[in-house]
């Protein structure tokens, strides 16, 4: 069997790399893959515990649920403003979106 | 080494390798190819965990949604990534020594716990995971305010995200 630690370091892993995405990349739509990243890492673990936790309680399981409903949310709204902001200022850069950065 | 922790490293290499990918390549639609990489693997990491239904979930919602839906992002934008330069920003150091450090903390606290190398007890026969989540979710003494607090979250999203984009001429 898989132990419990093999998960957990996978995810913690998944989710440093999106961690890297959001602070190092420059592009908005990367920002946005880095935090998808940072999710689906959650996710797993979540999953992990309640596999290894007691199995009847669908907590776990229920919460992974909420965390992808949040995800398409995000989503949907990040790329509507990088859009948005592209068809304004024409770029999505995050640097070059400093209008409210004094 | 047994046949499932087989599969699960070789699923966890190309999961890794592609996470990496994710925030190392250059070209926006690669990034995003890579990004249903990372995705799948996720998926066949749910199914190992016996969560069938959050990994066809997890090809549905976030394959082909999301993912499709950053595809598109990227072609309604690409215009100024196809002239290369810098990718990184100035303080990208800072950033990968936070995420080695973070990964080193995580680590460090994982080792101090009594649980970390757990082994799963067998699902008993007859355990419906599918039946008991949707129970779950349904039920007054389970998730359903949180579930009714996702879809009013879902239609929000929804209108915001035809506002933002909205083009008025």
């Amino acid at each position: 069997m898989i132990p419990l630690s093999w998960y957990l370091i996978l995810s913690a892993a998944l989710f440093c790399i999106g961690l890297f995405g959001v602070l190092a990349r420059k592009n908005a739509i990367i920002i946005l893959l880095g935090v998808e990243l940072m999710l689906n890492a959650v996710n797993v673990n979540l999953v992990a515990f309640w596999r290894y936790g007691d199995i009847s309680l669908m907590a776990g399981q229920v919460f992974a649920i909420i965390v992808f409903a949040v995800a398409a949310a995000e989503v949907a709204v990040g790329l509507a403003l990088v859009i948005s902001v592209y068809r304004r200022r024409n770029t999505i850069i995050a640097n070059e979106i400093d209008l409210l950065k004094w | 080494m047994t046949a499932s922790q087989i599969i699960f490293l070789l699923v966890a290499i190309v999961t890794l390798g592609s996470a990496l990918m994710v925030v190392a390549s250059r070209n926006l639609v690669h990034a995003a190819l890579w990004l249903v990489s990372t995705l799948f693997g996720v998926a066949i990491i749910y199914a190992l965990l016996n969560a069938g239904f959050l990994a066809v979930v997890q090809v549905v919602v976030y394959i082909g949604a999301i993912a499709t839906l950053f595809i598109f992002a990227v072609m309604l934008t690409r215009r100024d990534q196809l002239e290369g330069g810098v990718q990184l920003n100035s303080g990208w150091w800072l950033g990968a020594l936070i995420a080695v450090l973070t990964f080193g903390g995580l680590f460090g606290m994982f080792q101090s716990w009594s649980g970390f190398s757990k082994t799963a007890t067998d699902i008993p026969s007859g355990f419906d995971a599918v039946g008991q989540l949707g129970s779950a979710l349904t039920s007054p003494v389970g998730f359903v305010l949180p579930f009714e607090v996702a879809s009013v979250l879902l239609l929000a999203a929804l209108v915001g995200a035809v506002y933002i984009a909205f083009n008025r001429k």
